[in-house]
């Protein structure tokens, strides 16, 4: 088994629902929608997201596009113009959730390189992954 | 008949999209309908707020003076429009646009207005009559908040718009409906969907849930932003319509972004609750259903949609002062950016405490360390920089107030390299509150009025 982050396997988009946010994800291909749906629970997801998510996590799937749904509710800080946060419409929650790790066959290879190695040689986008900060 | 193809573009995915974006798309290759969303939630209270100051006012006037800019064009390539652009006033959206119509000697066109979603005046009928208009995630009734409502609207169904397009509108502008709606409207019109047509409906609804943030299906926000190329020229979608409910995701020829499998389904999952029940006004999805295939550059076609009945509520959006916030920033240079910025933070919020000021609700993020992800980079790397950004809301406007006046003196009795500081004192503004509610589908009157221009 080998670590590797989300955002070579995967895709996703986040936006508001009331007092909380939607992380949608999308997997690139079959296999890494399974690794997704045994990996990424409810409960993983919340710890993922540590003091971001007050409530609870609630999970759908649509295996039509590959995909997992994520309620996180009262992520917000109160709903729309209500939240004090900068990012009072959880715009960047999916960003934070592609971050997350997760443990996969060492014969899986992610069908897509992350940001790092498509910015600039040194890239400075995040410090996490491959040996990260300068 | 059956082959027929109708194009449905979106240019405005939210009031303050790009103003040239509708513009470029009657310009840059063949349309049949231009559709434009004005109203996010809050949007309402706002331009209910400005109806009360002056009675012809609450509608978006950005539509207006788009329309005068191209109503030749539109006349000329039989584009008709559809928009929500009415906000709490689409009679008067409609009256304003009927002046530009007779300056542009538009004569024969038509203009529909759809109406009927403004129930404010209607809220302690509803409520005497045991509609409780309770808050859908936690059920406490109106009245918990009913004398500080500053507007409430229903989503009306589609197929009201889809009568004026019926009619022969030209341009409708409506209240409030639900953004897929401005989409779904006019394929009923056009192809004659009923409705009880469920997955076809169910269809139109999906087609317009992937266009309704405009660029958010051709390569914006998009999560592998740097395959993405043309920013600066980014294309806005164009539906490519059939009567089977069938479409094609594209945009017009030569310009930027980019409209995939990827691209789409992203969008898909934008804003998505329970996929097996995405509900409107006019029917219920099954998102589990969608199909999506690659139909050429810059092509996705969309299949297999199926949907179910509609349920017997409209949902209302109802808005209310909540109280009062204010917001301000410093921004703090290294060394010791992060380190220096908490000790401000603390300075500012012992301050508060000293002079004998709480607040309901409080903030502060530290831009460039931890605003966005919280503590998930843990305490790895250095900020050069950070921007302190500090918040309260409360009910009193005075404390807010107070709260804007002790971020300043933090320049000079603080900790070095601290600056930023312009603008002036953050003050307080109103805090608008957000509650959703359902109300029987028999108790609300949809209305369509279409007047031609002589």
């Amino acid at each position: 088994m080998k670590r590797i982050p989300l955002y070579g396997m995967a895709h996703a988009r986040s936006g508001d629902k009331g007092d909380g946010s939607n992380v949608g994800i999308l997997a690139y291909d079959r296999r890494g929608y399974e690794l997704l749906c045994a990996e990424l629970t409810s409960e993983r997801v919340k710890r993922h997201f540590g003091g971001i998510v007050r409530g609870a996590v609630e999970r759908f799937e649509l295996p039509n596009l590959l995909g997992l749904n994520f309620l996180l509710h009262d992520s917000l800080g109160g709903a729309g113009s209500a939240s004090l946060k900068t990012d009072a419409q959880g715009k960047t929650h999916a960003m934070a959730l592609l971050r997350m790790t997760i443990e996969v066959p060492d014969d899986y290879d992610p069908p897509r390189s992350g940001p790092r190695g498509a910015v600039a040689p040194g890239g400075e986008l995040d410090a996490e992954g491959s040996g990260g900060s300068r | 008949m059956a082959d027929r193809m109708v194009r449905i573009a979106n240019g405005q995915g939210f009031w303050g999209d790009s103003v040239d974006a509708p513009v470029r798309l009657l310009d840059e290759g063949p349309l049949d309908y231009l559709t434009l969303d004005y109203l996010a939630e809050v949007t309402m209270s706002i331009l209910q707020k400005q109806r009360r100051r002056d009675p012809e006012s609450g509608y978006a006037t950005d539509f207006v003076e788009l329309i005068r800019l191209v109503l030749p064009r539109l006349r000329q390539r039989g584009v008709r429009v559809v928009a929500n652009a009415g906000g709490v006033n689409p009679a008067a959206c409609g009256r304003a646009l009927l002046e530009v119509a007779r300056e542009h000697g538009a004569h024969g066109l038509a203009i529909g207005m759809v109406t009927g979603d403004d129930i404010l005046d209607c809220l302690d009928d509803l409520i005497a009559s045991g509609v409780p208009l309770a808050h859908l995630d936690d059920g406490r009734p109106l009245a918990a908040v009913r004398e500080r409502v500053l507007s409430a609207n229903v989503y009306l169904p589609s197929v009201a718009i889809a009568e004026a397009l019926r009619r022969g509108a030209g341009i409708v502008v409506s209240g409030r409906t639900t953004d897929p709606g401005l989409v779904l409207s006019p394929m009923m019109a056009e192809f004659g969907w009923g409705e009880t047509d469920w997955d076809l409906l169910a269809a139109g609804t999906v087609a317009g849930h992937i266009v309704e943030c405009g660029a958010q299906c051709t390569g914006g926000n998009f999560s592998r932003w740097w395959e993405i190329e043309g920013w600066d020229r980014l294309g806005y979608p164009v539906l490519e319509c059939r009567a089977d409910g069938t479409f094609v995701v594209t945009k017009h020829a030569g310009t930027g972004g980019l409209v995939s499998v990827d691209t789409v389904s992203e969008q898909l999952v934008y804003e998505l609750g329970d996929p097996a029940r995405y509900v409107t006004p006019d029917c219920t999805v099954d998102f589990r259903t969608i199909r999506l295939d690659p139909d050429g550059s810059d092509r996705v076609r969309v299949s297999g949609v199926r949907g179910g009945p509609a349920t017997n509520t409209y949902k209302v959006s109802i808005a209310y002062l909540e109280g009062y916030k204010a917001v301000g920033t410093l921004t703090i240079s290294g060394p010791d950016a992060v380190a220096k910025a908490k000790v401000c933070a603390d300075a500012l919020w012992g301050r508060l405490r000293h002079a004998g000021v709480e607040f309901d609700q409080t903030i502060t993020e530290l831009v460039g360390w931890n605003a966005c992800h919280g503590d998930l980079d843990g305490a790895n790397g250095r900020a050069r920089e950070v921007v302190l950004r500090v918040g309260v809301k409360d009910a009193s406007q005075a404390k807010v107030d107070r709260f804007g006046k002790e971020l300043a003196p933090l320049v000079t009795s603080g900790p070095p390299g601290v600056t930023g500081f312009a603008g002036g004192r953050p003050k307080a503004t109103e805090v608008l509150g957000y509650w959703p509610a359902l109300v029987p589908k028999d108790r609300i009157r949809p209305e369509v009025h279409v007047e031609v221009v002589p």
